[in-house]
């Protein structure tokens, strides 16, 4: 750490926020590891995306405002992303994936789920 | 209270080296694509957090352009790819 002393309304908060956001990113991702299939592997990674960056962006937000000595909010750019594009990855790997279990089960089947 | 925070910012970095680390054995073993697509979403979110805890545990601002890139390039590479599954190309005439 640099020599800078940190004030307590920062260290504490920080403190809570970042173990919190450790420990959902781990949980997080043993459920991407451990769970069966891919619709239950879908459910591991959204904690990270969700606790894990919202908690460290927080605590990255309490940091730089103390730094600065005045508030900094250019964080929530990334909050912001993040919550608007997972969503979207999400829903589009959804789709793909149930097109290749239909897929696999009958061969001519169009995209948006009616067999051909 | 600071070394607190410092043992905080190392076990938050060292939970996501773990996440990563997983990630990485999913990204491997994964059965189907889309179990590798999501796993390559995954070391995508949690480099992002490392790159922000880089940011506060160094005290430097530069690591946040990082970050919000490696989040821009996440998704477009996530999206792109499930979307070459879904159709079989990522750009339909």
């Amino acid at each position: 750490m640099t020599a800078e002393t940190l004030p307590l309304w920062v260290t504490i908060p920080g403190t809570v926020l970042l173990v919190v956001a450790g420990i959902a990113t781990l949980i997080g991702s043993f459920g991407l590891l451990r769970l069966r299939d891919f619709f239950s592997r879908m459910h591991g990674p959204s904690m990270t995306n969700t606790v894990g960056v919202g908690a460290t962006l927080v605590a990255s937000m309490l940091v730089s405002s103390a730094l600065a000595g005045q508030p900094i909010l250019h964080e929530l750019l990334i909050t912001l992303f993040v919550s608007m594009s997972a969503p979207i990855t999400a829903i589009t790997l959804l789709q793909a994936a149930l097109y290749r279990n239909k897929a696999r089960h009958s061969r001519d089947v169009t995209p948006d789920g009616s067999s051909a | 209270m600071n070394e607190v925070f410092g043992y905080a910012v190392w076990f938050a970095q060292i939970c996501a080296g773990l996440a990563m680390l997983n990630a990485t054995i999913r990204l491997f073993i994964g059965p189907a694509a889309q179990d590798r697509i999501l796993a390559l979403d995954s070391v995508y979110t949690n480099g992002m957090l490392m790159l922000l805890l880089l940011g506060v545990r160094s005290r430097s601002p530069a690591y946040f352009d990082i970050a919000l890139l490696i989040a821009l390039f996440g998704f477009v590479g996530s999206v792109s790819l499930a979307k070459f599954l879904l159709r079989g190309e990522v750009v339909e005439p």
